[in-house]
């Protein structure tokens, strides 16, 4: 019989409002991606309006952590929900601020994008979302081996990173008249490589959650 | 960590009547270091604390079975004497109980107890042991008024004074701060700081955050048996027991 019911009822709340967040960016990532591979401003602005939302979500939920802290002084797991809490919530609005960096290339390169200097972006982008997507899994089972094994998959968008990066370099010296957009892309594959690093970050949080033991696995 | 043991608790049970309050009870505390012994009312944590000085001799019908080594000798052996085993383990109670005479007789009163008559001896016990209670800078000048004229936070203090003039080596503590506002509880909380380079403590409390601000290690009893033992800040943040978990977040007690 918990005599903290109230508090339970908030920590609860807590969970919900963060995997509310959380769907927000993972469909900001998704239809950044979207605006990006079908040429389309309209969807990239969307992207862009969007994410005041998720801004506005960030602090609101932040307050109630900081409002939880003061005034339930939260120690061993209860502390732990709401300090990684916080730091999912800060992983998330940056999660979200990257989905717009990627929209706003989107739109620099509607209309002049050369589909074949795309390479393996769209590869890599499924990857990353499905980083993002296995990382808020594991948040919501409390799941360290799903934890675990999202975070190793950061290796192989490293190399896909790598890969592409140098292969746009490549092309553009091959073709210097497309340097003014495909610039646009070698961003693009840097705020995935950042979104990956991110989910990373929500593995090591779910991670000490659970065990209390910080690993740093990117 | 790596302080010797002070007191080394061995298989420590204890009956009032046939009602058995402690069973098995082991635990070691280190010398300058604060242990604290937290745990839901009747658990057994004042039981085990009293056990440490003998006080629950007094209370009858009272058996004690195991050992309770101070520095390697059994204090509950056949040849200790119990009036010096308390001067070396004092205690502070819950509820500040200063003698009803002024404050420098309340200081003086254990120096005194024990023989000692040297006017300027005393007069230099009591500044030092008010000074170390870090009660001198309010009282050094109304030293022979009536120590009943303080506030509840000085008499507690008063009372840590007159335990450290008879220069204990062990001070226990049940909830000493539970009846004090929280400016008090908070000046006796730093005082605790300043007393274990000198002393060994050992504090029961019921405030968890207390016992996670001010402890070194933390010892969770739970009908009459220690659940869990370990540094204090492991076991605040991490503790290793379900039960442990739930008592000090709250879920029980």
């Amino acid at each position: 019989m918990s005599y903290r019911r109230n508090f339970d009822v908030e920590l609860a709340e807590l969970k919900q409002d963060i995997l509310r967040m959380a769907s927000l960016v993972e469909q900001s990532i998704y239809k950044a991606m979207e605006a990006l591979l079908k040429q389309d401003p309209l969807m990239a602005k969307d992207v862009i309006t969007g994410d005041d939302v998720v801004d506005r979500l960030r602090y609101e939920v932040e307050s109630n952590c900081i409002r939880l802290i003061a005034t339930q002084q939260p120690i061993a797991r209860d502390l732990r929900v709401i300090v990684t809490g916080i730091k999912i919530l800060i992983n998330l609005e940056r999660m979200g601020d990257h989905a717009v960096d990627i929209a706003r290339a989107a739109m620099c390169v509607c209309g002049r994008m050369p589909a074949k200097a795309l390479e393996k972006i769209p590869e890599m982008a499924r990857r990353v979302q499905l980083m993002v997507k296995e990382g808020l899994d594991a948040y919501v089972h409390g799941d360290v081996e799903k934890a675990r094994v999202m975070c190793a998959m950061d290796d192989e968008v490293d190399e896909i990173y790598n890969l592409t990066f140098q292969s746009l370099i490549s092309y553009m010296e091959q073709n210097p008249h497309s340097i003014p957009c495909v610039v646009y892309l070698l961003l693009v594959t840097r705020y995935l490589e950042r979104l990956a690093d991110r989910a990373t970050n929500i593995g090591e949080d779910v991670i000490y959650l659970v065990t209390g033991e910080w690993q740093e696995l990117n | 960590m790596d302080n010797k043991n002070k007191i080394t608790v061995k298989d420590l049970n204890l009956y009032y009547g046939d009602h058995q309050a402690l069973s098995n009870v082991a635990l070691e505390i280190q010398e300058h270091q604060i242990t604290a012994l937290i745990g839901p009312s009747g658990c057994g944590k004042s039981t085990f604390l009293r056990t440490l000085n003998r006080m629950n001799d007094l209370i009858e019908g009272v058996r004690v079975e195991g050992q309770v080594l101070l520095d390697g000798k059994d204090i509950y052996g056949p040849d200790v004497d119990v009036v010096q085993l308390r001067k070396r383990v004092g205690m502070v109670f819950q509820r500040p109980n200063p003698f009803p005479m002024s404050v420098y007789d309340n200081v003086a009163y254990g120096p005194r107890i024990h023989g000692l008559k040297n006017k300027r001896r005393l007069d230099e016990i009591v500044e030092a042991s008010l000074r170390a209670a870090a009660l001198w800078d309010e009282v050094g000048d109304r030293l022979f008024r009536s120590a009943l004229g303080l506030s509840g936070g000085q008499q507690q203090r008063l009372c840590i004074a007159r335990l450290l003039a008879v220069e204990p080596e062990v001070v226990l503590m049940d909830e000493p701060t539970s009846a004090l506002d929280p400016i008090s509880t908070l000046r006796i909380e730093e005082l605790l700081q300043e007393l274990k380079n000198k002393y060994t403590i050992v504090i029961v409390t019921h405030n968890m955050q207390q016992a996670a601000r001010v402890s070194d290690v933390t010892a969770f009893f739970l009908n009459g048996e220690i659940v869990e033992v370990g540094k204090t800040d492991q076991l605040f943040t991490k503790p290793r027991d379900k039960r442990t978990e739930d008592y000090i977040t709250g879920r029980f007690g």
